[in-house]
């Protein structure tokens, strides 16, 4: 495999020539990949789950796809008053640098009483997803609030109308009674 | 990887995979509520519901077969749509709990209804969908428009009488299945006995009785005394398909346990202790992470079953704990990309893995929009591609390839240049006709087969 016939970009063209040479020298590309890893983060431990990675996903604030020991250590992650000082706390790590060394200790939460403004919005739970047609309309009934895609227009021969009547019923227990609304599909 | 040839897996027959349907919307901007986040047939194949990371799960319903156009199979239409999860703010821990559906599991439909279940991190649900296609009329109380008639303007009694009505599909949650994982779900599996079900987080696993919400039983607990000495937690859980008092386990260390609920009330002891050995000089930092199990199925017929780790997946015969009868690459390329694939969180994607009808096939995702079948009989795999460029109607799919290095072919795509932010997650395959559904993280593809 010769590097100079390659046409790929020069970044990639030294890792791979790395790479070319070690397989020479009989090692096994997972080596060589983790001779980069611990060249890049030299304090990385030797078990995935050691506290090393625990610090690295708490700094970037990101709880969505971690390793399951991260997930696990609970204890270890900020505590919140209430979810309004979660979203303000999260609101603030977006804009802010990534630290690159320790978790903060002295991130305050609660310092700001979280007002209606402050917040991100809360995502309706009442948008029709995407995948169940581009025009769907809702009839707004009982004073819930629906988002108004097209306008309503008769039936046509065949479609169904599908409703979350009892769906209301269940979810909205403001409203006694629940009047029946009809729900149009268009495909 | 074997060379394309044309020819498809799947089937004795040569035939070839095409497009069928794509459902979602074009938009450079996917909203993250939109991506799919699980996708399942149900029993007969009729009905295929999807899940998505906004709590929200569309059904769609396959069309019957139009006899004035006998080459074109049924398609899938929205049935039903509903909101099943919402988000939830736990405030003993100060987690917030999305309402991202982990997984959607049918039950075995039993009468005119459907019933499914479907899961977020921390509850499960019961839905029953079902038709509505006559309405009552001629109320006495009543007026049509729904209005209280005054009692005593009533002078004469009727009977009201069903009328046919346009058809309505209604969801109702039946059951809420809650407060019983201190973890997050990763997997529910039905009991083939209709009447049980399991639940499983990343380490416990609960059995639940469908008609009974306020209590489960704890079948499986590896949390140890101190978590300090926690090695590996529980990935997935599944029945078997026939015996009732069997179900597997994965872990994240790339074993599976079988255990049999007859032995002991608390199977924390496996009966059957599935593990490859592994070659202790390849060990590497990545090892363990690459060999931590996504996802575990049994086969159709109840003697296979099939796991699915970072780079391969694995057929195992129930029968043989030491080794797995199969073992299929699908894209050994990224085992010397695996550095960036930790620093870009990749190397911890769950892929998931099904089989066809008749166990003859395996599917499984890959990045860049690419998953791969892999035909037990015939031995030879294929890498196909759902992208809206082969979206015309009843296009055959073409068989893509990867090269790892050297000179690139015209039509084959470098390493470097996969998108790896276009990954194939979840699948599903008919479980009669070669029909399969594949979530593009927005979108959902529909292929089916062309018989020559």
């Amino acid at each position: 495999m010769s590097q100079k016939q390659e046409e790929e970009n020069p970044a990639e063209e030294t890792g791979e020539e790395k790479q070319d040479t070690q397989e020479k020298e009989g090692i096994l590309p997972e080596r060589a990949e983790e001779a980069k890893l611990k060249a890049k983060y030299p304090s990385l431990g030797q078990k995935p789950g050691g506290s090393d990675f625990l610090m690295k996903r708490l700094q970037k604030g990101d709880y969505k796809s971690l390793h399951w020991s991260v997930l696990l250590c609970a204890d270890e992650m900020q505590k919140y008053f209430d979810s309004g000082d979660y979203n303000m706390a999260k609101a603030k790590m977006k804009n802010k640098q990534l630290p690159s060394a320790g978790p903060d200790k002295n991130l305050v939460t609660g310092d700001h009483i979280p007002t209606p403004q402050d917040l991100p919005q809360r995502k309706s739970s009442l948008v029709t997803s995407k995948l169940a047609g581009q025009s769907f309309a809702l009839v707004a009934q009982a004073g819930v609030q629906w988002h108004d895609l097209c306008l309503l227009q008769p039936l046509p021969p065949g479609f169904k109308r599908f409703s979350c009547l009892s769906l209301l019923s269940s979810w909205d227990y403001r409203h006694a009674t629940p009047r029946p609304a009809n729900f149009v599909i268009f495909l | 990887m074997a060379a394309g040839g044309g020819g498809c897996p799947a089937g004795g027959n040569d035939f070839q995979w095409c497009f069928s349907q794509v459902k979602g919307a074009i938009d450079e901007d996917v909203a993250e509520a939109d991506i799919i986040s699980t996708v399942e047939f149900n029993y007969s194949g009729d009905l295929l519901a999807t899940g998505d990371k906004g709590g929200r799960v569309v059904i769609f319903q396959r069309e019957q077969e139009n006899k004035s156009r006998p080459h074109s199979r049924g398609e899938y239409n929205v049935y039903s749509t509903f909101q099943s999860h919402e988000p939830e703010f736990d405030y003993l821990k100060s987690l917030e709990i999305e309402e991202k559906i982990n997984k959607i599991r049918w039950l075995p439909q039993q009468n005119a209804a459907h019933f499914l279940l479907s899961t977020n991190d921390k509850t499960i649900k019961l839905w029953k969908i079902s038709e509505r296609d006559k309405r009552a009329e001629g109320y006495n109380l009543k007026d049509e428009d729904g209005r209280l008639r005054d009692p005593f303007r009533i002078t004469a009694l009727r009977v009201p009488i069903l009328k046919p009505m346009d058809l309505m599909v209604e969801a109702s949650p039946r059951r809420i299945f809650a407060n019983a994982h201190t973890y997050h779900i990763n997997s529910i599996s039905v009991n083939s006995d209709h009447e049980t079900y399991l639940s499983a987080d990343d380490l416990r696993i609960n059995l639940w009785h469908l008609e009974i919400t306020d209590r489960s039983f704890n079948i499986v607990d590896i949390k140890p005394a101190n978590m300090e000495e926690l090695t590996e937690v529980i990935t997935a859980a599944e029945f078997h398909p026939h015996q009732c008092n069997v179900f597997v386990y994965s872990s994240s260390k790339g074993t599976i346990r079988l255990c049999d609920m007859r032995s002991s009330a608390l199977c924390d002891r496996h009966s059957k202790f599935f593990e490859e050995p592994e070659d202790p000089s390849s060990r590497s930092f990545f090892s363990e992470i690459i060999s931590s199990i996504s996802d575990v199925k049994f086969s159709h017929s109840g003697r296979y079953m099939m796991t699915r780790d970072y780079l391969s997946v694995k057929v195992w015969d129930l029968n043989m704990e030491s080794r797995p009868v199969e073992t299929h690459q699908v894209h050994e390329y990224l085992r010397s990309k695996l550095c960036s694939l930790y620093e870009n969180d990749c190397i911890f994607d769950k892929f998931e893995c099904c089989w066809n009808g008749s166990d003859s096939a395996i599917m499984t995702g890959s990045y860049n929009n690419f998953f791969r079948m892999f035909d037990r009989d015939t031995r030879r795999d294929v890498t196909l591609e759902a992208s809206r460029e082969s979206s015309k109607p009843r296009a055959s799919l073409k068989p893509r390839k990867v090269c790892t290095g050297g000179k690139r072919r015209k039509d084959e795509i470098s390493v470097d240049s996969l998108d790896f932010n276009k990954k194939i997650l979840h699948t599903a395959w008919h479980p009669v006709d070669n029909v399969i559904a594949v979530a593009a993280t927005n979108n959902l593809y529909i292929f089916q087969d062309k018989i020559n």
